[in-house]
């Protein structure tokens, strides 16, 4: 049945070409349908591969399938080949389920728009490259899913490019991306150089004989990864092109945020794990820069306005989450919460969608309101997908994926005490926030009239991503609990396991589990206090809350500075070098043939006498040049 | 009878009318003059021939100057034909004045 699994990426780019072949002769329903079935088909077999790892896994807990040779140099060997072990199962799992959901939600959302044939087409591309990305079993092969992610996500961001914001914000995510893709290149080089080659299980194999644990080149091959792991998932300082990528079609910001690209980078760094292992140093910048993020973010979503933009720093917070759980090397943990935030961040996208066209594509928090009486279905399965954000206890899967999380990154020998309180103060903060959007948009009085309501396929795909939110953290739950640890479990036959449970400590899972509890409810209490009533509160006014308001507003300033760093100078340059310094050395060689020309041409004076006396002018120094030699 | 004349006199004159052709061609702004002054040059060469012949004893001077005679006989009809046609366009000679042709 693996023989089968080149379908997996090959179905949604035949869909793509099929629809972008097609244009305007294929019926725009039939161009939906098929985006969906390019992509419903793949997700089907996804569940039936994994249900096959779960009950008779292959041997080596790996499939791998070379479809041909595709580079094969003496130096430097790329086949294109899939592979298909735990860590990319579960990543094509989920991408291709939940890119399924957002396919059969755009078929309705995309309704009607003129380039509806297009979307689908993009969309496709988007889900094949994702996905050739995850299955690549080798570098180079990952390397042009990786490109072809960032292409997809400019295209899709820029996807209304009449206007000029949106086609700014798709040049700013697709220029900052690319910022870190150089560095995944150099790092793919350095790694290629040291190891020989380019087969990610043969990197892994060799590193441990070719880098010496701390040594220079692992520092710097690892950092190199990191480098393009937060250039595609929006991590310090590369996040700016994040909140900004919200200019796109709001499925689109779905699948960004929860199926592809801003994942790539948790996958990259928990798949060549074995790198940063050698790299200790590194996966403490890793922790770091994770556990500065999800602050960052936590905070920067306290202060938006806009509903999308609050759901992309959400984003970004949640993705430092992962980053700290990588940095820590809690991979299953990073995996898990991958998969439920790519539910319940689907679920909340897709619900702000339904909210935007309910209320003609007003997207201001502070112009929504009282909606739960209106929209009671997306009241209630936004709720869901808050709740599961904030990681309400028990009943939601954010919480199990956020303490395993938590839990891990505390007894990890690359953790401690200080991450954990840098993600249990993320987590009052997140908790905060989403009071607070749910507060504003679903609370208090209307502003907006509801000119639309929901159909039934937005509907069901609300409700499937609902149920999914609220049962998805059952598969792994804290061990004192019970002993359910199918996806760690699931995981621990390819990556290898860093963090061990230290014997006697229930006593201390419990407590951080309660106090994690207590400060997520904390977060609701203080959001629901300042925001019941659906308006800002006045404590907003004051001098000092408003400036910091102001700040986290704009993203504390990082845009600023890059304009500032990068963009005015570089503008700059350019405006001073528009006659271009290089072009003169092309334009040398034809003014100094010009002025060979004029030189040589007037000699031709057309004087019949002028002529002849240079003839004999000639004779003469011939003769001389003869005689006297 | 056989007079002797040393051949340095020939090449003196030859010499002498090759340069008298030569300021002719240059000083001369009228056409025909010009070519009087071209043919005065390839007499001068003529004449060399001819000396040079007599004084090894060989024929190829001589016939060297038949060639010359014939080639000149050519020149001068073109060159006359090609004259007539500039007087036809521009109703005077001066070689100068019709520098219409430069690069």
């Amino acid at each position: 049945m693996y023989e089968l699994l080149w379908l997996v990426p090959a179905l949604p780019f035949a869909g793509f070409l099929v629809i972008a072949a097609g244009g305007r002769r294929l019926p725009a329903a039939a161009a939906g349908w098929t985006g969906c079935a390019a992509v419903g088909i793949p997700a089907a077999l996804s569940l039936v591969f994994a249900a096959g790892f779960l009950f008779a896994p292959p041997e080596g807990h790996a499939h791998t399938q070379v479809l041909w040779t595709w580079i094969g140099t003496e130096t430097l060997r790329a086949e294109a080949a899939l592979r298909l072990d735990a860590l990319s199962l579960t990543m094509t799992a989920v991408i291709t389920v939940v890119g399924f959901l957002i396919h059969i939600y755009s078929t309705e959302y995309m309704r009607g728009d003129a380039d509806f044939r297009r979307f689908f087409a993009y969309l496709n591309l988007f889900v094949a490259a994702m996905l050739v990305l995850v299955l690549a079993d080798n570098l180079v092969l990952l390397l042009l899913g990786w490109e072809g992610v960032g292409l997809c996500s400019f295209l899709l961001i820029g996807f209304w490019y009449g206007k000029r914001e949106n086609a700014m914000a798709a040049r700013k995510a697709f220029l900052v991306t690319r910022t870190g893709d150089v560095a995944l290149l150099l790092a793919i080089f350095l790694l290629v150089r040291e190891t020989g080659t380019a087969n990610i299980a043969d990197i892994l194999a060799r590193a441990p004989e070719v880098f010496a644990e701390g040594s220079a080149t692992a520092n710097a091959a690892a950092l190199l990864l990191l480098g393009g792991a937060i250039g595609k998932s929006a991590q310090l300082p590369l996040q700016v092109w994040l909140p900004d990528a919200m200019a796109g079609p709001t499925p689109v910001s779905a699948l960004i945020h929860a199926a592809t690209m801003v994942t790539a980078g948790v996958y990259l760094i928990a798949r060549t794990h074995g790198v940063f292992l050698l790299a200790p140093d590194v996966m403490f910048v890793v922790a770091l820069v994770g556990a500065a993020t999800l602050l960052l973010g936590a905070l920067a979503a306290l202060a938006q306005s806009d509903i999308k933009r609050v759901l992309a720093y959400s984003t970004v917070s949640q993705l430092g989450y992962m980053f700290l759980a990588l940095g820590a090397g809690a991979w299953s943990a990073a995996m898990f919460h991958f998969m439920t935030h790519a539910f319940f961040k689907a679920l909340l996208f897709l619900g702000a969608g339904a909210v935007i066209t309910a209320l003609h594509h007003e997207q201001n928090l502070h112009r929504m309101g009282g909606l739960r009486k209106k929209l009671p279905l997306v009241f209630w399965t936004f709720l869901i997908g808050t709740a599961c954000l904030a990681a309400v206890p028990l009943v939601t899967s954010g919480f199990y994926s956020k303490e395993k999380i938590l839990w891990d990154v505390w007894i990890s020998p690359y953790g401690g005490p200080g991450f954990w309180i840098a993600g249990a103060t993320g987590a009052f903060l997140t908790a905060l926030y989403c009071t607070r959007m749910v507060a504003l948009v679903f609370f208090g009085e209307a502003k907006t009239e509801v000119s639309e309501r929901p159909g039934g396929r937005v509907s069901f795909v609300l409700v499937v991503l609902a149920v999914w939110s609220l049962i998805g953290g059952g598969v792994e739950l804290p061990h004192t609990f019970a002993h359910v640890k199918v996806f760690s479990g699931f995981l621990a036959h390819t990556v290898t396991t860093v963090v061990e449970l230290p014997p006697g400590l229930d006593w201390l899972l419990w407590l951080l589990l309660g106090i994690a509890s207590v400060l997520v409810f904390g977060g609701i209490a203080v959001g629901w206090a300042l925001y019941r009533g659906g308006e800002p509160p006045p404590i907003l006014r004051r001098a000092g809350v408003d400036a910091a308001r102001r700040g986290a507003h704009g993203g504390f300033g990082f845009d600023t500075a890059y304009d500032l760093l990068f963009v005015r100078p570089f503008t700059a340059l350019a405006r001073a070098n528009r006659a271009d310094i290089v072009d003169r050395a092309a334009a040398g060689t034809a003014y100094s043939a010009r002025l060979l020309h004029n030189i040589l041409s007037a000699t031709q004076s057309g004087r019949l006498r002028w002529y002849s006396a240079t003839i004999a002018a000639g004779v003469i120094l011939i003769l001389a040049i003869a005689l006297l030699t | 009878m056989n007079t002797h004349v040393p051949l340095e006199h020939v090449m003196l004159l030859a010499a002498a009318l090759f340069a008298i052709g030569l300021a002719g061609l240059l000083a001369r702004r009228n056409l025909i003059f010009m070519l009087v002054s071209v043919e005065v040059m390839l007499n001068a060469a003529g004449l060399v021939f001819i000396a040079a012949g007599a004084y090894w004893g060989q024929v190829d001077g001589q016939s060297m100057f038949i060639f010359i005679l014939t080639m000149a006989a050519a020149e001068v009809a073109v060159g006359l034909a090609i004259i007539l046609q500039f007087h036809w366009r521009h109703h005077h000679l001066d070689a100068d004045a019709a520098a219409t042709m430069k690069g």
